[in-house]
């Protein structure tokens, strides 16, 4: 690796001081947060991190089981027991270094990453009770690695002559970026957008993930010595054919993420007043249109108007929270099921929940209402009821008969998921996709149909996690660094 | 950072430039646009390409200043730069020998109109070309026009020049000779471009349009420029922007381009503001340099 204080050595014994029983007395450390009303009027950051005690404290919690199931359930298999043991030992740089063998991205992680499904999940301590706070401990790891480690300290690898283009420089790209660049490849990534960081730039607000952060570790890839390009939308600027041939690139990533907002397709969705989630989210977090004029790109008056999210994931979330910071009156997430069925992600519900957010679930529009002047004014409801579960395990939503309401809205946000991007498959001949359109790749090595280009993240399996498009740009940084290695497709 | 080769203006408030942007020149087709922002707090609008040159890597654009973004674009002088520009964005047009096609262009669509009206010329079209502006100073591009047509016929509003009146009395003349017309493209301003979809509707004449609704990534990614296509939503982006004239609903593209209007003109007033302060200012500088020079 590329870190010099990374250490080599096997795992030392431990020097956590207490025996098992007095580590499971000690409560799970909470992590600090901007008060709710504070907070719900601002895009600063909400959560506020541990300091060196709470996370040495939250630290010696972990009973550094013999197979631990937290670095198993982990997508990109970071050494939870080993980071952990070096936070005890006071050593937060070599916690940082052993978190960057697996996770180029530990700042980003540490703070969007849905542990609560992964590594806390597998934590044994979860079974007994509440589970190590590994998210907060690679938060505070990855934050106090952001201001004391100096990036001129890296050391690059030796070049190996082999050049990799990445496509997209979202979650996996940038994981798939990371992973070749510290065996030598010279990595090249294309960005469409003007900013570096796909979906975690213009998708994910500034509360939860501030951009000075993306930014400071796309600095740190830029130091291993990745080479980045915005600007450049790969299907239109350049081909991935242009890629292969005329550019000499030995293996293409493509890694382009989400597709093109869905939205429901009843009457009154071409309103002005109604958005999709990336639409609204791109504004605010890539254009900077809270800051309106300051920064040129508009948007919709919120203030002390009735705002509503269509849908339950944490697009919506970050959604609705963001509504109530631009001053909306009443914001409220509207979701067809039950909030059991939410695919958001708990702490988000609850900090929606504290900031004031109103959940009105098993509901669904049926029809946007014309203020006759091609403003929303309202949409008109139904009411639901959970039914035998669908494809996707969850209870079916059955509209209740007679069940129909209005109610006054100004604006009105589609949080209902994407649809595969068609660029890239309609100007690459041979690139083999699914019925859906998203590109069909090995689930181990993330090979496409097309020698020497491979495929992950939400291109690949629609809309799912930025830590689960990590894995899939790791998964695939391996298989390629294989095939540059020995030839072999 | 993409700098501007040369910057001049062809007609008033509206300017051409020469863009370096090699990767773009290489790629354009027909039909495509790009998406620029001028500097860091700068808003992301779909800009047309007039045409390229791939040998010397430029792509030149065409600019009239309408609000913030526009104006300022088009007080860059040759030597600036703007800070990104990306494309070539949206499908290219449908070129093939259809037989004779009119090409008509409003103000300045006639910018995007014309390497269309060049390919088709050279796919072996007969190109009878009609472009038309308020007055004679609005009229662009045609001497251009001229040289890959063959015909062309120019209106303007005031009758300043060629025949008074809109581009639209023109084509509802030509169909009334009984001239053929196998194929309309129409690239204006939406009044424009619906009167034309009305009028060929009738006459059952295949009718493509360029439309240019409010856009941010132009990837696909924001749906923000969603155009009502016979009731289905459709992305200019990435469906277009080219469009079948008689399935587009004109109205809700004319209602969705008006959604930010208050900021628009907020914005707009914020930066007349600040320039009429420069000017006012701008004597002064020079004294302070000057001063600065004896020390």
């Amino acid at each position: 690796m590329s870190t010099p204080s990374a250490p080599k050595e096997p795992p030392k014994k431990s020097s956590n001081p207490l025996a098992n029983k007095d580590r499971m007395k000690i409560p799970r450390q909470h992590m600090l947060e901007q008060l709710p009303q504070v907070r719900n009027k601002e895009f600063t950051e909400v959560n506020l991190g541990y300091s060196p005690e709470l996370a040495r404290q939250e630290a010696l919690r972990c009973i550094e089981c013999a197979k631990p199931a937290c670095v198993d359930t982990c997508p990109v298999g970071v050494k939870v027991k080993d980071f952990v043991q070096l936070i005890v030992d006071g050593d937060f740089l070599g916690a940082a270094a052993k978190i960057r063998e697996d996770n180029v991205l530990p700042a980003i992680t540490g703070r969007v990453c849905p542990q609560e499904d992964h590594c806390e999940h597998g934590c044994l301590l979860n079974k007994k009770g509440q589970s190590l706070g590994i998210g907060y401990l690679e938060r505070f790891v990855a934050d106090y690695e952001r201001k004391h480690f100096d990036i001129k300290n890296i050391v690059k690898a030796t070049p190996t002559g082999k050049k990799v283009a990445i496509v997209g420089s979202g979650p996996s790209g940038l994981t798939a970026a990371g992973d070749l660049v510290t065996k030598g490849h010279q990595v090249h990534v294309f960005e469409a957008l003007h900013e570096i960081g796909g979906v975690l730039v213009y998708g994910i607000p500034e509360f939860r993930l501030p951009k000075a952060i993306i930014r400071e570790q796309v600095d740190y890839m830029r130091a291993m010595g990745v080479e980045f390009e915005t600007d450049v939308v790969v299907g239109r600027t350049v081909t991935i054919d242009e890629l292969m041939g005329e550019e000499g690139y030995d293996a293409v990533f493509i890694g382009t993420g989400a597709g093109l907002p869905q939205f429901m397709g009843i009457p009154g969705e071409h309103l002005n007043g109604i958005y999709s989630a990336n639409e609204f989210l791109t504004r605010i977090n890539l254009m900077h249109a809270y800051e309106f004029p300051k920064y040129d790109e508009p948007m919709v008056d919120f203030r002390g108007k009735n705002v509503a999210v269509i849908g339950g994931g944490n697009t919506a979330l970050d959604a609705i929270r963001s509504s109530l910071r631009l001053g909306a009156g009443k914001a409220f997430i509207l979701y067809r099921r039950s909030e059991a069925e939410m695919p958001a992600r708990i702490e988000e519900v609850k900090h929606a929940k504290e900031e004031g957010i109103e959940f009105q679930v098993l509901a669904a529009p049926l029809e946007f209402l014309d203020d006759g002047k091609g403003w929303l004014k309202g949409a008109r409801c139904q009411k639901m009821e959970l039914g035998e579960p669908d494809s996707s395990g969850r209870r079916r939503p059955v509209p209740i008969p007679g069940s129909e309401y209005e109610i006054p809205l100004a604006v009105a946000i589609m949080a209902i998921g994407t649809t595969a991007n068609p660029i890239i498959r309609q100007t690459t001949p041979g690139l083999a996709t699914n019925k859906r359109g998203y590109i069909q790749a090995d689930e181990t090595t993330q090979k496409t149909s097309r020698k020497g280009v491979f495929a992950g993240g939400d291109i690949v399996t629609g809309g799912a996690t930025v830590i689960l498009a990590m894995g899939a740009g790791r998964r695939a940084a391996k298989a390629i660094h294989e095939y540059l290695t020995t030839g072999e497709w | 950072m993409f700098k501007i080769v040369h910057a001049q203006f062809i007609a008033p408030g509206i300017k051409r430039f020469v863009i370096e942007a090699p990767r773009i020149a290489r790629k354009q087709r027909p039909g495509q646009f790009v998406i620029i922002r001028v500097n860091e707090t700068g808003e992301r609008i779909p800009l047309t390409i007039e045409k390229s040159d791939p040998e010397k890597g430029t792509v030149n654009i065409v600019v009239q200043s309408i609000g913030k973004t526009t104006n300022m674009l088009n007080a860059l002088e040759t030597g600036d730069s703007i800070l990104d520009i990306v494309g070539p964005l949206g499908k290219p047009s449908e070129i093939e020998n259809f037989g004779t096609v009119v090409v008509m262009g409003g103000g300045v669509g006639t910018a995007m109109a014309y390497p269309s009206a060049s390919a088709l010329k050279k796919a072996g079209n007969r190109v009878i070309t009609i472009i038309g502006g308020r007055n004679k100073d609005l009229v662009i591009l045609e001497k251009e026009m001229r040289e890959v047509s063959d015909t062309v016929f120019v209106t303007t509003d005031d009758g300043s020049y060629g025949d008074k009146g809109l581009v639209t009395d023109r084509l509802r003349q030509l169909i009334e000779n009984g001239t053929r017309i196998d194929e309309v493209l129409a690239v204006g301003p939406i009044p424009m471009m619906k009167a034309v979809a009305d009028m060929t509707r009738k006459e059952r004449i295949k009718t493509i349009v360029s439309l240019n609704p409010i856009m941010i990534d132009g990837t696909g990614m924001c749906g923000g420029c969603r155009i009502l296509v016979e009731g289905k939503s459709e992305f200019a982006c990435v469906d277009g922007p080219e469009f079948d004239a008689h399935r587009v609903d004109f109205a809700v593209l004319v209602q969705r381009n008006a959604m930010y209007r208050e900021a628009e003109k907020l914005s707009m007033e914020e930066y007349r503001q600040g320039v009429e302060k420069k000017k006012a200012t701008a004597a002064e500088p020079e004294v302070a340099c000057a001063l600065e020079g004896k020390k």
